[in-house]
C-alpha cells in the first residue's frame, strides 16, 4: 500500500496530506492522554506501535504470485481505539520513506490516510459490529485485524485510480485495475493477520489481564478456570 | 496438551500455512520472468501506473535510496527486528508484572489503576 515517492500529482499529494494531518495531530494527543491517564497501559501502547512497525516490514508471498505486507494496525485500534494508530502508523511510514525509500514524503499523507486512518477505523468498526451481533470476542478480533489490513489496500487502489485515471474508462476503470493488483493478493495476508491477532489477544489475556480490564476489554480475558473466592474472604 | 495450547498451535500453523502453501506450489508464478516472481505489490502498482499513465513522470525522488537490494532487505530486516524486539520486550515486562502481582491477584480490578508496585503491598 505504499504509494511510491512522487507517484501522486502535487495537488492530490497535498490534498491527502491535509486530510491526514488532523487525524495525526489528534492521534498524538490521544497517545499522550492515554500515557498520562493510564500509566499502566504504556507497555500495551508500546506493544501496539511495535506490532505495526514489525508487521509492515515483512513482505509475504501470496496466491497471486506477488508479495505484500500486513499492516498490523488492528491491534492498537482494538486496544486503544483508532486515533492512536494515526500517529503510530504515520511514524512507521515516515521511517520507511526516509530510510528504505519505501513510500515517500510526498505520498506520506495518502499512505497515512490508508494505513493509519482508514484501516484502523474500518477494523474498529468491524470489531464493534461483530461484538454487537453477539459473536465471540475472538471472531471480533479476527474481523478487526483482517479488515484493517484489507481496507488499507482497497483505499490505496482508489487513491491510485483517482490519481491516474484510465484514458478511456476514467478513474473507475483505473481503480478496478489497481484493485486487481492489491485486492486478491492481500486476502490470504489479511486472513493470516486476523489469525495472528487472535493469537496475540489470547496471549495478552493470559499475561496482561489487569491491563486489559483497565481498558474495558474484559471480554478478552480467558474464561476463569476456577471460581474466584467469595469477596472479602482473602483479606 | 491443554486445549488452549492446541488452539494457539493451530492458529500459528494457520498463519504459516497461508504463506507456505502459495510459496511451495509457486502459485501463479508461471510465465513470470525468472527473478520477478513474488514482486512486491507496491512495485507492481508502480508498473501499473506507468502502463495506465505512460506520460506521468514522478516529480519527487527519495532523498535516500538504499544502494542495493541487499542493503534494502537488510534495512527491512532491521525494522522488523526493532519492532519484534520492542513487542517482545513489552510482553515480557507485562508478563513479569503479572507474576509480581500474582500474590495480590484477588484484589479488585479497580485497584489495578494504581501502579503495581504499590498494589503488591496490599496482601
Amino acid at each position: 500500500m505504499h504509494i511510491a515517492e512522487g507517484f501522486l500529482p502535487p495537488l492530490q499529494a497535498t490534498a491527502w496530506t491535509l486530510a491526514a494531518a488532523p487525524f495525526v495531530v489528534h492521534g498524538a494527543r490521544a497517545v499522550a492522554k492515554e500515557a498520562r491517564e493510564r500509566p499502566e497501559s504504556r507497555l500495551l501502547l508500546g506493544a501496539s506501535g511495535a506490532f505495526t512497525f514489525a508487521l509492515s516490514a515483512i513482505k509475504l508471498p501470496s496466491v497471486t504470485g506477488s508479495s505484500s505486507h500486513p499492516t498490523g494496525t488492528g491491534l492498537g485500534a482494538v486496544l486503544f481505539r483508532p486515533p492512536v494508530m494515526a500517529l503510530m502508523g504515520c511514524i512507521v511510514l515516515l521511517f520507511q520513506a526516509l530510510l528504505l525509500a519505501h513510500g515517500g514524503l510526498t505520498t506520506l499523507g495518502a499512505n497515512t490516510f490508508s494505513m493509519a486512518i482508514v484501516g484502523p477505523w474500518v477494523g474498529y468498526g468491524a470489531y464493534r459490529l461483530t461484538l454487537a451481533l453477539r459473536a465471540p470476542f475472538s471472531v471480533a478480533v479476527f474481523a478487526a485485524m483482517m479488515l484493517s489490513d484489507w481496507s488499507t489496500y482497497l483505499t490505496t487502489a482508489v487513491q491510485l485510480g483517482l490519481a491516474h485515471p484510465d484514458p478511456t474508462g476514467g478513474a473507475l476503470a483505473s481503480t478496478i485495475r489497481f484493485l486487481g493488483v492489491f485486492a486478491v493478493t492481500q486476502i490470504p495476508i489479511a486472513i493470516a493477520e486476523g489469525l495472528l491477532g487472535v493469537l496475540v489477544f489470547r496471549l495478552l489475556g493470559k499475561i496482561a489481564p489487569n491491563e486489559l480490564r483497565s481498558l474495558g476489554l474484559d471480554r478478552a480475558l480467558p474464561p476463569t478456570p476456577q471460581e474466584p473466592a467469595p469477596a472479602g474472604s482473602r483479606i | 496438551m491443554p486445549r488452549s495450547r492446541v488452539v494457539n498451535l493451530l492458529l500459528l500453523i494457520g498463519v504459516i500455512a497461508l504463506f507456505a502453501i502459495p510459496l511451495a506450489f509457486g502459485m501463479n508464478t508461471n510465465g513470470q520472468p525468472a527473478g520477478s516472481a513474488y514482486a512486491g505489490s507496491d512495485s507492481v502498482a508502480v508498473t501499473t501506473v506507468q502502463e495506465v499513465d505512460p506520460d506521468y513522470k514522478p516529480w519527487f525522488h527519495p532523498l535516500f535510496q538504499p544502494s542495493s537490494s541487499e542493503v534494502e532487505s537488510g534495512l527491512f530486516a532491521l525494522q522488523a527486528a526493532l519492532g519484534a524486539g520492542a513487542f517482545g520486550f513489552a510482553l515480557g515486562r507485562l508478563s513479569g508484572r503479572r507474576q509480581t502481582t500474582a500474590g495480590a491477584a484477588t484484589e479488585p480490578a479497580s485497584s489495578v489503576a494504581v501502579d503495581q508496585a504499590s498494589s503488591v503491598s496490599i496482601t
